[in-house]
């Protein structure tokens, strides 16, 4: 009988020594190495894409160049938007990654559902409006580096027409294309920039396509809204100038590529990786330009003389300097009306719902 | 000597069942070997692909929300290649039955009592779906327009139709501009079962019993029977061949239609880009593999949809790329086609003075 009653206490005593070991984990926790801070992408196109994808992708290895092993970075590629990606976005989610980037707009609802779900895993959502407790949005104002490479278009087109594959008429698409005509037309009024939705973010032969049919119309140089560089082949192969988008599509494709207003996500990436790990991540809408750095305007091509680059850096020193901005009045839509009063400024809700195109574009937002 | 390809005379009742599963083995050791030149382990990777297909419950519910569709687009694809109607539609049946479905959804929701808006959005999506099927199956019958391309055509007809409208007149007024239609209101929701399989499972477990009892057990499916086989001898049996057809197609659209409303009433809830991820295309595979049998579809669904599920592992943790997805399902279908080749056919050595008999017999 005492014997069981010993056995018993044993037991309990070993238990709760146990038990306290549990409980002081914690504590010991900083001697043993740190688990690495797990951060997943969810990719539209593949890294390879050399556009749009590719720049999401050296802003990852951004992250690992600044964290080293304190980081564990993730990505999977050629996610379809709408609700497939739920599934991908919560099986990141559900594997203990602490921190989510989706890098298009098309994953904001099943972020959203996913989010509610995992109150614990921050989400951080590229180019999109939905935000909660624990999920951000995060894009950049690529417009002010349109609005500058349209200087450099409108100066160098001959048949003052060029033309625009588009990939949707969503505001985003459309902010870009009347910042550019409004940089084109800011030198040259006689510009007409031609668009053509594709209506995909990332389809080579689509975009290919699309940069063809402009050139048979007539267009000299062929900008993009898109993920690829063929656009940018296509011009190059009819012996005609483009302005890139994304990435330096000038390493890419060549000298043919006047510049390109491109993504510098690493250092976005690199600061709210650096929050989350230290606690001080807060959801917030970020929406930074050339001032950040997180937008930039690529070096020019050769072929662009001394006196457009110097036009470009004067615009550039007022953007960046907060003096003015590219969307102040007076600015008229495609159909003459005037839409922005002489001196006024578009506020940032105008600009992220933009729905009409300015004066100089020939296309049509449904 | 030459080799040539000869009918069976009669085909093995094991061979129908044995062959699939040695198929299935052949596709394995091919993609094995294609994994391997991709410094991949196969049975890490196979591993894996199962563990994340079927491993815990959530996994398994969301290879349901991907088999649902396959099943009833593959049981309406495999009805109409019964009768040897090639239907390539089903991906925009399935499009325009989503797009009915969300009209109802959102543009009958106000005045509509509640409890019939669902019923109502999956008669109407139905509708839509054998409407689709309808026009080329019409001008078939009618006309002798070849059914293959009229269907695969009117797929993009669809999906601009569907474009058209969530960018255009049916865009969220509140969305921002962006595109896609407002939310359904709850009423017109599928309940969902687990996660977010939904009653689409119960629609197509019913469909696939009732198309097999219809198929085997009543006299409108031996006609179709007649019809697939030969339709000159069902003229000679005195069966109308234009409206059995007709017919056929019709319930094939609505089959596929069925599968639409389910992704916008089960899974989006709104219409929207990615409605369809390519479904009424691999419904074609799903109905091969099972032999246009349909009690085999849905299983035949569960393991496709498995696989498209489980081939998110191929890069989460084998860090593979994504065409490796893509690549394992050509993979599946070839041995599938060759399987159903020898089941039907088998390799014959002729010597020289066959080959020239044969070629005079018109072989």
């Amino acid at each position: 009988m005492k014997k069981t009653l010993r056995i018993i206490c044993a037991l309990a005593i070993a238990l709760s020594v146990a038990g306290c070991a549990k409980k002081a984990e914690p504590v010991a926790a900083p001697a043993a190495p740190a688990a690495p801070y797990k951060v997943a992408f969810i990719y539209i196109g593949v890294p390879g894409d050399l556009g749009w994808t590719h720049e999401h992708d050296v802003g990852r290895l951004a992250l690992e160049a600044a964290f080293g092993d304190k980081v564990k970075t993730a990505f999977m590629e050629n996610v379809p938007e709408g609700p497939d990606a739920t599934r991908v976005i919560r099986q990141y989610a559900q594997d203990g990654y602490d921190m989510i980037f989706a890098t298009s707009f098309g994953y904001m609802d099943p972020m959203a559902e996913v989010a509610a779900e995992f109150p614990k895993v921050k989400f951080v959502h590229c180019s999109g409006y939905k935000t909660s407790e624990n999920m951000s949005t995060y894009f950049g104002r690529i417009y002010q580096a349109r609005y500058l490479s349209g200087i450099v278009a409108g100066k160098m087109t001959k048949t003052n027409i060029i033309g625009y594959p588009g990939a949707f008429p969503i505001p985003e698409v459309v902010r870009g294309i009347n910042a550019f005509t409004l940089g084109a037309r800011s030198v040259n009024p006689k510009v007409q920039v031609r668009v053509v939705w594709t209506n995909t973010w990332y389809d080579p032969v689509k975009e290919r396509e699309a940069a063809v049919a402009l050139l048979d119309a007539g267009a000299d140089i062929i900008a993009q809204h898109q993920d690829t560089v063929e656009p940018q082949k296509a011009a190059q192969e009819r012996g005609k100038f483009s302005i890139g988008y994304d990435s330096d599509m000038r390493k890419f494709v060549g000298d043919s590529v006047l510049t390109s207003p491109v993504w510098n996500w690493g250092v976005y990436y690199v600061d709210t990786v650096r929050k989350g790990m230290d606690g001080t991540w807060k959801s917030s809408q970020y929406w930074g330009g050339l001032s950040d750095d997180v937008v930039r305007l690529a070096d020019f091509s050769p072929a662009v003389p001394q006196d457009v680059r110097d036009l470009v850096s004067t615009q550039k020193v007022k953007i960046v300097g907060g003096t003015w901005d590219v969307f102040t009045g007076p600015i008229k839509d495609n159909s003459g009306k005037l839409r922005v009063n002489e001196g006024a400024k578009m506020s940032d809700e105008e600009l992220l719902s933009f729905a009409w195109l300015v004066e100089g574009v020939v296309g049509k937002v449904q | 000597m030459t080799l040539v390809f000869e009918k069976r005379k009669t085909v093995s009742k094991t061979a129908i069942v044995v062959v699939p599963f040695i198929s299935f083995a052949v596709s394995l050791v091919l993609t094995g070997v294609l994994l391997v030149t991709f410094g991949a382990n196969p049975f890490e990777t196979f591993a894996a692909m199962f563990k994340g297909a079927f491993g815990s419950g959530r996994a398994f519910t969301e290879t349901l929300v991907k088999a649902i569709p396959l099943m009833l687009t593959g049981l309406g694809v495999a009805l109409a290649f019964k009768l040897r109607f090639w239907n390539i539609g089903a991906e925009g049946q399935l499009t325009l039955a989503g797009v009915a479905a969300t009209w109802v959804a959102v543009y009958w929701s106000p005045w509509l009592p509640a409890p019939i808006l669902l019923p109502m959005l999956v008669l109407v999506g139905c509708a839509a779906g054998a409407l689709w099927a309808g026009i080329p199956a019409l001008l078939k019958t009618s006309l002798k327009v070849d059914e293959t391309l009229v269907t695969l055509m009117l797929n993009y007809v669809a999906i601009l139709i569907s474009q058209f409208l969530y960018y255009g007149p049916w865009r969220d007024p509140k969305g921002f501009g962006f595109p896609g239609t407002e939310m359904f209101p709850k009423a017109a929701w599928f309940p969902r079962i687990a996660g977010r399989a939904h009653i689409g499972l119960y629609f197509a477990l019913v469909a696939a019993a009732v198309l097999w009892f219809v198929l085997q057990r009543t006299r409108w499916g031996f006609e179709l029977k007649v019809i697939g086989n030969s339709p000159k001898a069902a003229r000679y049996q005195g069966i109308s061949v234009e409206r059995n057809i007709l017919l056929a197609v019709l319930l094939s659209g609505a089959l596929c239609g069925l599968a639409g409303v389910g992704e916008v009433a089960g899974i989006s809830r709104r219409l929207q880009q990615g409605l369809s991820l390519g479904y009424g295309y691999t419904a074609i595979i799903v109905a091969w593999m099972a032999q246009l049998n349909p009690l085999a579809i849905p299983f035949v669904a569960i393991i496709m949809g498995g696989l498209l599920v489980g081939g998110d592992q191929v890069q989460m943790v084998m860090g593979l790329p994504s065409s490796m997805g893509l690549l394992m399902q050509g993979m599946m279908l070839f041995p599938m086609l060759a399987g159903s080749l020898f089941t039907e056919y088998r390799i014959k050595r002729m010597t020289g003075t066959q080959t020239r008999e044969a070629a005079r017999g018109g072989v």
